[in-house]
């Protein structure tokens, strides 16, 4: 991918005549904030943006989408590989509406994204004029902030708000709706200066440092403390605090499926993954553990399983930069308020220096169960036909674990999400609080602009794949460069999977048929391959990872796996288990 | 745990979309707001949101801290009835000429601290200010004399004596983030009940 030089074909900034254009002002906040990016769909709202646009075209790169869903969801995939905030264009009505899905995915996963919607003339609000909606009230539970501007003069300063609010704190998606009048209304532009505040808003909590002292006496009398991390240690780029403190306290740490890869996931105190479908040890010994050590993480119930079974024995300690965070699932004994990033450094400097080998131990041993009764036949199957997690074990190895992996939603997502090794922060994408099917190629999209010096590979089911394979043709006329792994198993399987445990196996619309995706991307112009047996499974994802350019594989996999172990909905996590007999 | 009325009373910036911001948290959660008014406050541009719900405390703590959470929204306390002094508005229209001859309009107005607000031939309206029983007692007695219209006001309410909220905001900050406020400028610089 080539790299953009910014530089605006009209010197706009320092133009004589200072008066410029909304639009202008809209693209000049853009290039302020430092956006290189835009990923979005034109319309008759959006339609003098998009003609400023024209003339700014060599500093910003727009990314034309085939579908407002797509663009956001790249946009989400963009923030999350890159750091940086992702930027999406939409025109009104139906533009906008489309957004609905990835601004609520962005909300709940907490990713910056600023979406510019255009909207009818001002004069036309509330009239039922073409292709209008209302916007901000319909986005309002599931945007950060939003904001319409009606008059021109309001944009810089709306657009510097939305970046601030979008980026700063706990991040999430913002929404400026700009009627089509302030769009081309021409004003006196004083420049742009960005927001770093806002008095009714405080992004970040106050340290408290009692807190962090409770927290570090109550960590160095524990026996069996136990660490679980979530994205806030991604988001609040607190890896290098994070490794500190864990390898300095010794405790042992799982992660949430959003946490995965803030530290590589051989690290030795890593012991595994939490939730419904995590590690084994993890979720058991949360409910032994004396102390738990909470870091920017929620407590989603797909973590918990029943509340009133989850951790009962132990003091929680939990560190979030939310302060509605604190107490809304779990009641926490010590809360340690404020950004990871300067509560973890404290954190560290009071913790005794320690190890735990029984208790690191008593993970292992645990493991060692799990491996025996499922990791091994998932990873090494004893039958002929290939496992999902087989196929990830070997791109594993093909990748070293230095790869993007942006998964969809579904079976084939917890098992990446098991079996991943991820080596590095910002490697693993996937939609873990909305559950967005279709999430997943237009992420790897947004993703390999995020970060193009990494390899993107999206693996996506054969269901959540059909949902959004219009994005196929972005790929084909912009040439990002993403690896597109189709794992078949011919069934929407998460669904069919809990058919067959709590249905009593009535497979109620859970068979799928699929067009021929190798002939499908081929029509967009994207080579591609499909296989079924093991003896070619190395050669096709070598083949797909070295080819020169976007790629899709198609692996069929065993119809009627199920993914193991699992926390039963309604059961306490230490009730996990790791096989069909079980339940 | 138990369900009872709580006040909350929002101090807030004062922009278009945030009452709808904040119906939601409640309509979200399926809550039922009994009473809403939005006001000024002691402090200039500073708005002021109060809201009567029934729930357990645990619910009312989370839901403050989830409007709290809003960008424009600068704090959100919880009270219970007896940590208020609070007064909602009820008018009533009743027929003149029957309550005239029916009704000794003085002892009505002496009982239930009623004003007469207009009086018409036609009909007269009579306005109280008090607590939910105050203005429901008097609906009872003018009712048998036709009552034509009633209507009530959400609730206004100030927090009690400062020592009582002292004690409050010590609870609060200990449960919550930081000095903000001991060094919220915007409501330290009036009432001392705003101090730390």
């Amino acid at each position: 991918m080539e790299t953009l030089e910014l530089k605006a074909k009209k010197p706009t900034p320092s133009k004589v005549d200072t008066s410029i254009s909304g639009s202008e002002a809209v693209l000049e906040a853009l290039i302020a904030e430092q956006v290189d990016t835009i990923f979005g769909y034109p319309g008759g709202a959006i339609m003098p943006i998009y003609d400023a646009l024209y003339d700014y075209n060599d500093v910003l790169k727009h990314i034309l989408v085939r579908h407002e869903q797509g663009a956001i969801h790249a946009a989400q995939g963009y923030a999350r590989t890159s750091g940086k905030t992702g930027v999406v264009f939409a025109t009104s009505g139906p533009g906008a509406t489309n957004l609905v899905t990835g601004l609520a995915d962005a909300m709940i996963d907490s990713t910056p994204v600023v979406c510019i919607t255009g909207q009818v003339f001002a004069h036309l609000l509330g009239t039922d004029a073409f292709q209008e909606t209302d916007v901000i009230n319909i986005t309002t539970p599931i945007t950060k902030w939003n904001y319409q501007v009606t008059d021109a003069t309001e944009i810089p300063a709306a657009l510097a708000k939305a970046f601030y609010i979008a980026g700063s704190g706990r991040p999430g998606p913002v929404l400026i709706d700009i009627t089509k009048n302030a769009q081309m209304q021409m004003f006196d532009y004083a420049g742009y200066s960005k927001c770093n505040h806002i008095r009714s808003y405080r992004p970040k909590p106050i340290v408290r440092k009692e807190y962090v002292e409770q927290a570090a006496a109550l960590i160095n009398s524990a026996k069996k403390p136990f660490i679980i991390w979530g994205q806030g240690v991604i988001l609040g780029r607190a890896e290098k605090e994070f490794k500190t403190f864990l390898e300095k306290s010794g405790i042992p740490a799982a992660w949430t499926i959003m946490g995965a890869g803030a530290i590589p996931t051989d690290h030795p105190q890593s012991v595994g993954m939490l939730g419904m479908h995590g590690n084994y040890g993890p979720n058991v010994l949360t409910n032994e553990c004396d102390v738990l050590i909470a870091i920017g993480m929620r407590f989603d119930d797909r973590v918990t399983g029943r509340l009133d079974k989850y951790a009962k024995q132990a003091k929680v300690i939990h560190l979030d930069i939310d302060p509605s965070e604190i107490d809304k699932n779990v009641k926490t004994t010590v809360p340690v308020w404020g950004d990871c990033k300067e509560t973890l450094p404290m954190l560290t400097a009071l913790v005794q220096e320690k190890v735990y080998p029984e208790w690191l131990g008593q993970f292992n041993d645990h493991m060692e169960l799990e491996k025996a009764k499922v990791i091994n036949e998932e990873l090494n199957p004893s039958g002929e036909i290939l496992t999902m997690g087989e196929v990830i074990n070997v791109l594993n190895k093909l990748t070293d674990g230095n790869a993007i992996v942006v998964t969809d939603v579904g079976q084939h997502q917890m098992v990446t999400c098991r079996y991943a090794k991820f080596n590095l922060s910002k490697s693993n994408i996937t939609s873990g609080g909305l559950g967005t099917m279709g999430y997943a190629l237009p992420a790897a999209i947004g993703a390999a602009y995020g970060d193009p010096t990494r390899t993107t590979v999206a693996v996506i089911g054969d269901g959540g794949f059909q949902m959004t394979l219009q994005e196929l043709g972005t790929i084909m006329q912009f040439k990002p460069n993403v690896k597109i792994l189709i794992l078949n198993n011919q069934f929407l399987g998460m669904v069919r999977q809990w058919q067959q445990l709590f249905h009593a196996k009535r497979y109620s619309f859970v068979d799928i048929t699929s067009p021929d995706f190798v002939q499908v991307a081929k029509g967009f112009g994207i080579p591609g391959n499909s296989i079924a047996k093991r003896e070619d499974l190395e050669g096709a994802l070598k083949q797909m990872l070295d080819h020169d350019g976007s790629f899709l594989l198609e692996v069929f996999v065993g119809k009627e796996n199920n993914v193991f172990p699992m926390v039963p909905q309604g059961r306490g996590v230490a009730e996990i288990v790791l096989s069909r007999e079980e339940i | 745990m138990l369900k009872q009325e709580y006040t909350i009373t929002v101090y807030t910036e004062n922009h278009i979309g945030l009452l709808n911001r904040i119906a939601i948290i409640f309509s979200r959660r399926k809550i039922n707001i009994e009473s809403l008014n939005t006001s000024p406050s002691e402090v200039d541009s500073v708005h002021r949101f109060t809201i009567v719900i029934s729930e357990t405390e645990d619910v009312v703590r989370k839901i403050c801290t989830q409007i709290e959470k809003q960008v424009e929204v600068l704090k959100a306390y919880y009270n219970t009835q007896d940590e208020i002094v609070w007064q909602e508005l009820a008018l009533y229209k009743v027929p003149t000429d029957i309550i005239q001859a029916e009704v000794k309009v003085e002892r009505l107005l002496r009982q239930h601290g009623a004003k007469a607000v207009v009086i018409r031939k036609d009909y007269t309206v009579f306005e109280v200010a008090g607590h939910r029983e105050e203005t429901d007692g008097l609906i009872k007695v003018l009712e048998p004399y036709g009552l034509i219209e009633f209507v009530r006001s959400a609730r206004v309410a100030i927090i009690k004596d400062s020592d009582g909220f002292h004690s409050k905001l010590k609870e609060f900050e200990y449960r919550e983030p930081g000095t903000e406020t001991s060094t919220n400028e915007f409501l330290n610089e009036n009432e001392e009940v705003f101090e730390m």
